[in-house]
């Protein structure tokens, strides 16, 4: 009969040598280790020592003295240098673009969708050394670029590109027209993602570009400007300046441009409004959340430890959408929280490159400050800490899996965007209880619901003050899917039929 | 001896705010004068909301942000259209303010007015159908079911139209009636020199079944009442159609600098000149949030 | 003779663990109270489901892990054949492959068991005797199911009387479709019955649920739950004999019943998942899915096995890749 306790010998019965590896009494070592499966560096292609921006279809050196480096976060290695673009920068970038824009928004929709298609079909071709580099300057997971990241960016510019032709029928008038020229800056946490999502609508509309990638991530932004060359862009069409806030501020400011469009903090979003101002610079933008990922007590329960992990471990938790705030049915925390942390004792903690590995590094030291800074204020002001015992490399930038549990809505980890692998666990008692508590935030970009029954999933999708509800399923993006936040979260949306209305002058 | 007859005197009207359903004055119990735009004349004493009232006003367009957009849209239609039956009753009224407000004549003052019903009946009409042109289905490649469908932003600060062709009514009505078309609240800063026809249409929706709050009417300094409305946490929205100033605490520059704090949405100042022009569906759609639902397909 | 599959030691602790899963049983005191238990467990929303069991079908196993995997998975082979053309020839020449599935590497670990109709148990059974290989049998009506109880204890009782250890039965997949829960259950605790042997010992019992019929997965959870508070020793996904046969998630369904339901009455059940599975990197993806949601309480044959037939050849020629360096051809594996 079976026995409620395991025997670790391995079918004592068998006669034949035990398989190799299986010494079991070592503590802590499980049965099954999977051996290191770690993608080949190699296949991120050379990357240059040193960088300078892509400005009217060419690789230049910056005006300025100034460079930055960008480190590999998983072992602090520096990857390469790069141009911390200047003013005169951002000036000669900007003028490219306008003088690219005529051109560009007189070709025929058909012609710039082709480009677009160009662009998407380059992308898969080279979507394994892509997916290879952003890891390498991230720190996200092989698996994640390479499953998720890289499918998406293509798949946006496709859809994207499919638009450019039917913008009449896009119900934004019979004859919609460009905006001129966007100013796009990006963050650090889906770094070609974020490029996909603000170029190629962009694009498709007849706008032309200059973007600043992040200053910790600005290696595929410029692997994207030699695509843009295989595609045959026309020169000036997208132009590539990288540097820090600096550079953000003065492309954003410049009075040469006719849109910004900005994903990154609440913080600089602000600045940015304040900037523009009383002008007639459009602005759209893409800020923080921090979510409600609401699971009652008729869930799907194994579904939603999924979710839940999803929601906050995905990309390290840095994700502006991540369900950072669990609100649980206060009947099913005991045993939603024993999954939970089960679950979160199988999470693959390390190397990126390695395709096994769940949770990357932290993308740079001063996250990783922050996040420790928040962590440790979540202890102090009394929550309970938890993380599964994992082993972290000894350099680069890492945090564990963390929950907290006794949190209470005044506590810092509760309100504040910690965009790291960190969940605060809060609880509920009645459908709107948990309304009232996921709304009582700034901010609203996303929320998740897990429940079987239909028309309570409708009633907490009406009630959430959120752009993105996702119901029994949580951090699902698709380039049709309009995305973007209420409140605090930003304005606009990206994706969609409505992600063409930031850059056609409506 | 004949009778001499003594000529009947008018009784005026004493203006006042609205606001959650109600009409009070100012809490500073200040008013200020208004005059005829041609010849100067006096009209009325109307009351110069504060920092105060707009407040007020604020909160009261909040409490009723919760019954208002959680009304059926059908719901709302009807409301509309019972405004514009309101209006309609009391056109002659209206005509006598718009001209005085406008310095138009009386039967262009009219007409201005009949615009205004007529306006008010094609925003009803789209309280139902909004959802219909700005939402979604999104075909996302996986096994979801995902929908977009606009929700309204909630507490919209709109300052009046202050210039063109029939502002002072008809403008008027063409910034309220689509935020509360889509399930808004409204807080207005009535244009400060020809506030009468809206004081007046703060009459005409009391009468109309429109609950209490959702649409409030402050007239007064617009540089006291709109940078109230710009900074205030619990103002979602930004209406700027009226903002004239170049500079100062009224100009589209300071509001939007405060407006920042909190993100509000801000719809840029407006440069029409002509309020009978046909509209489209710009305002309807500028005081939504998309929101995207996602849900997965499987048995 | 071995141990496999109930360790005389383990008897104080079964008998424990028997009365732990008895107080469950509490719940099929009628139909209705097994009704209100079946539908009370959790929902499972198929689509994340499935992602989640795709998502661990992306692990990459290489090396050493690779090597401990395929010994691991032919060492949990209920390697197989119920077929109607059935003989005593093809069912020696299976048996001797199970014993000795490489004769060029004796290194390579036996199979579990051998999996046949009742009929051939005399044949394999001594076939298999002294070598660890267990003798597993079909029955009660296999693979419809559609048979009076007399004649399904009749089928399981002579297998186990020709020396069975294992018996894979089946259920009335009507009856549970049309919600006579009870009833399924009664059969299960009778064919269990039927397992006892003279000497107090009893067969293993592994039921199946033929979960492509049972079509939802809810439906796999219920049935899951109905056969472990009914006595199952392992739950089994497919016969193999219908279109969809065993799937990561219908698979990982019943890992996460027996997870939860150990963790309710201490009582381990094992899950076999039977059917389809031919490849190795198929095996690769099962034992990760056990491992992953399971652990290693459950990786070994004593909890964990695959009903497979042609899976086997695929392991040995991955292994023998792992041990030459050069990739293996069907030619080199030995056709039974």
């Amino acid at each position: 009969m079976a026995s409620p306790q395991k025997t670790k010998k391995k079918t004592g019965a068998v006669a034949a040598p035990a398989p190799a590896p299986a010494p079991a009494p070592v503590p802590g070592r499980k049965l099954f280790e999977y051996a290191p499966a770690p993608e080949s560096r190699a296949a991120a292609g050379e990357i240059a020592s040193s960088n300078g921006h892509f400005i009217g279809g060419e690789f230049v050196g910056s005006s300025g003295k100034e460079a930055l480096k960008t480190v590999d976060p998983s072992t602090e290695e520096v990857l390469a240098e790069f141009a911390q673009g200047t003013e005169e920068d951002v000036e000669r970038a900007v003028k490219a673009a306008r003088d690219a824009f005529g051109p560009w928004s007189a070709l025929p929709g058909a012609e710039r969708g082709k480009y677009l298609f160009r662009i998407a079909r380059i992308i898969q071709e080279r979507s394994r050394e892509l997916a290879v580099l952003e890891s390498i300057d991230n720190g996200k997971p092989i698996r994640e670029t390479r499953d998720v990241d890289l499918p998406l960016v293509a798949a946006h510019f496709f859809y994207y590109a499919g638009w450019a032709d039917k913008l009449e029928f896009a119900s934004y008038g019979p004859d919609p027209k460009p905006v001129g020229v966007a100013a796009q800056v990006i963050p650090w946490n889906f770094p070609l993602l974020m490029l996909a999502w603000k170029i190629a609508p962009a694009l498709a509309t007849g706008n032309t570009v200059v973007l600043k990638p992040a200053e910790t991530t600005p290696l595929t932004a410029l692997r994207f400007a030699e695509i843009c060359r295989q595609a045959g862009l026309p020169k000036g069409v997208v132009n590539i300046v990288t540097g820090d806030g600096r550079t953000g501020a003065a492309l954003t400011a410049h009075p040469g441009v006719d849109k910004v469009a900005f994903t990154g903090s609440t913080e600089v979003g602000r600045a940015i409004a304040r900037t523009l101002a009383g002008t007639r610079t459009r602005l759209s933008l893409e800020l923080g959340g921090k979510a409600a990922n609401i699971v009652f007590d008729d869930a799907p329960v194994d579904q939603a430890v999924e979710g839940i992990v999803d929601g906050i471990f995905f990309n390290q938790g840095h994700v502006c959408c991540a369900g950072s705030r669990l609100l649980v049915q206060e009947s099913v925390h005991d045993e939603v929280m024993e999954s939970l942390k089960r679950r979160m004792a199988t999470l693959r903690v390390g190397d990126p490159l390695d395709k096994n590995t769940d949770v990357g590094a932290i993308n740079s030291a001063a996250q990783l400050a922050r996040i420790r800074e928040l962590a440790d204020a979540g202890e102090a002001e009394g929550a309970e800490r938890w993380s599964p015992a994992c082993e972290l490399p000894s350099s680069g930038y890492w945090f564990a899996p963390t929950v907290f549990t006794n949190v209470s809505a005044t506590h810092r980890v509760a309100r504040e965007e910690i965009f790291g692998p960190v969940l605060s666990v809060l609880t509920f008692r009645t459908p709107e209880e948990a309304v009232a508590k996921a709304n009582n935030t700034p901010y609203g970009l996303s929320a998740g619901i897990w429940t079987e029954k239909g028309s309570r999933i409708l009633w907490m999708a009406s009630k959430l003050r959120a752009g993105v509800v996702w119901s029994n399923t949580f951090n699902k993006f698709d380039p049709t899917s309009p995305f973007g936040g209420y409140k605090e979260s930003g304005y606009g949306r990206e994706g969609g039929r409505h992600g063409l209305e930031a850059y056609l002058d409506v | 001896m004949s009778e001499t007859t003594t000529p009947r005197l008018d009784v005026h009207k004493t203006y006042k705010l609205f606001v959650g359903g109600k009409f009070p004055r100012s809490e500073s119990g200040r008013v200020y004068e208004v005059t005829d735009r041609k010849t100067g004349d006096w009209l009325a004493n109307v009351p110069q909301g504060t920092r105060k009232d707009t407040r007020d006003a604020v909160a009261a367009a909040r409490k009723a942000v919760g019954g208002w957009s959680g009304a059926t849209a059908y719901n709302r239609g009807q409301i509309l259209y019972r405004a514009a039956e309101m209006l309609q009753g009391r056109r002659e009224q209206f005509a006598a303010e718009v001209a005085l407000s406008e310095g138009v004549s009386t039967k262009k003052a009219a007409a201005l007015v009949e615009a205004a019903v007529d306006r008010w009946v094609w925003y009803a009409g789209w309280t139902d159908k909004v959802a219909q042109i700005a939402g979604s289905a999104n075909p996302v490649a996986g096994p979801y079911f995902n929908l977009s469908t606009p929700e309204p932003t909630g507490v919209v600060g709109v300052v009046a139209p202050t210039r063109g062709n029939g502002f002072s009514l008809l403008g008027l009505v063409s910034a309220i009636a689509p935020v509360i078309a889509t399930g808004n609240t409204a807080v207005v800063a009535l244009a400060p020199d020809a506030p009468l026809p809206g004081l007046s249409l703060g009459e005409v929706l009391a009468t109309s079944d429109l609950p209490g709050g959702v649409v409030n009417l402050v007239s007064g300094r617009t540089e006291d009442i709109a940078p109230t409305l710009a900074s205030h946490q619990d103002v979602n929205a930004l209406d700027l159609t009226g903002v004239n100033s170049p500079e100062g605490p009224g100009s589209a520059r300071a509001l939007e600098t405060l407006a920042a704090d909190t993100l509000k949405r801000v719809r840029r100042p407006d440069v029409t000149d002509d309020w009978t022009a046909a509209q489209g569906t710009d305002r309807l759609l500028a005081f939504l949030e998309t929101k995207t639902v996602w849900h997965p397909m499987g048995i | 003779m071995p141990t496999f599959p109930q360790p005389p030691a383990a008897a104080e602790v079964a008998a424990a663990a028997d009365g732990a899963r008895e107080s469950l049983a509490e719940v099929a005191s009628s139909e209705a109270t097994l009704r209100r238990f079946l539908h009370g467990l959790p929902g499972i929303d198929a689509v994340g489901l499935q992602s989640r069991a795709a998502s661990l079908g992306t692990r990459s196993i290489k090396t050493t892990a690779k090597a401990y995997a395929i010994d691991l998975a032919i060492s949990m082979i209920d390697l197989t054949t119920l077929e109607g053309a059935d003989t005593p020839g093809k069912v020696r020449s299976l048996c001797a492959k199970a014993m000795r599935p490489d004769p060029s590497d004796p290194s390579t670990p036996r199979t579990a068991a051998v999996c046949v109709y009742p009929d051939m148990v005399p044949v394999a059974r001594a076939a298999v005797a002294g070598s660890g290989v267990q003798v597993a049998s079909v029955a009660t009506a296999f693979p419809s199911g559609r048979a009076g109880l007399p004649v399904k204890l009749a089928d399981t009782a002579e297998a186990v009387a020709a020396g069975a250890d294992e018996i894979d039965m089946v259920i009335d997949r009507g009856a549970f479709l049309s919600g006579r829960y009870l009833e399924v259950f009664e059969t299960i605790r009778a064919v269990k019955e039927a397992c006892r042997r003279a000497d107090g010992t009893s067969a293993h019992l592994k039921v199946i649920f033929e979960t492509g019929e049972l079509q939802t997965y809810d439906n796999i959870r219920r049935a899951s739950w109905l056969a472990m508070v009914a006595g199952a020793d392992f739950i089994k996904t497919s016969t193999g004999k219908v279109a969809v046969n065993a799937t990561p998630a219908n698979t990982l369904v019943l890992m996460e019943a027996v997870r939860d339901f150990r963790a309710a009455t201490g009582v381990q059940v094992g899950v076999k998942p039977a059917g389809g599975i031919r490849t190795t990197k198929d095996a690769m993806k099962y034992l990760v899915t056990v491992n992953e949601v399971l652990g290693d309480d459950w990786l070994s044959p004593d909890w964990f096995r695959f009903g497979a037939s042609s899976l086997l050849n695929d392991l040995l020629m991955q292994r023998q890749k792992l041990t030459t360096g050069r990739y293996s051809g069907p030619d080199y594996v030995t056709v039974d």
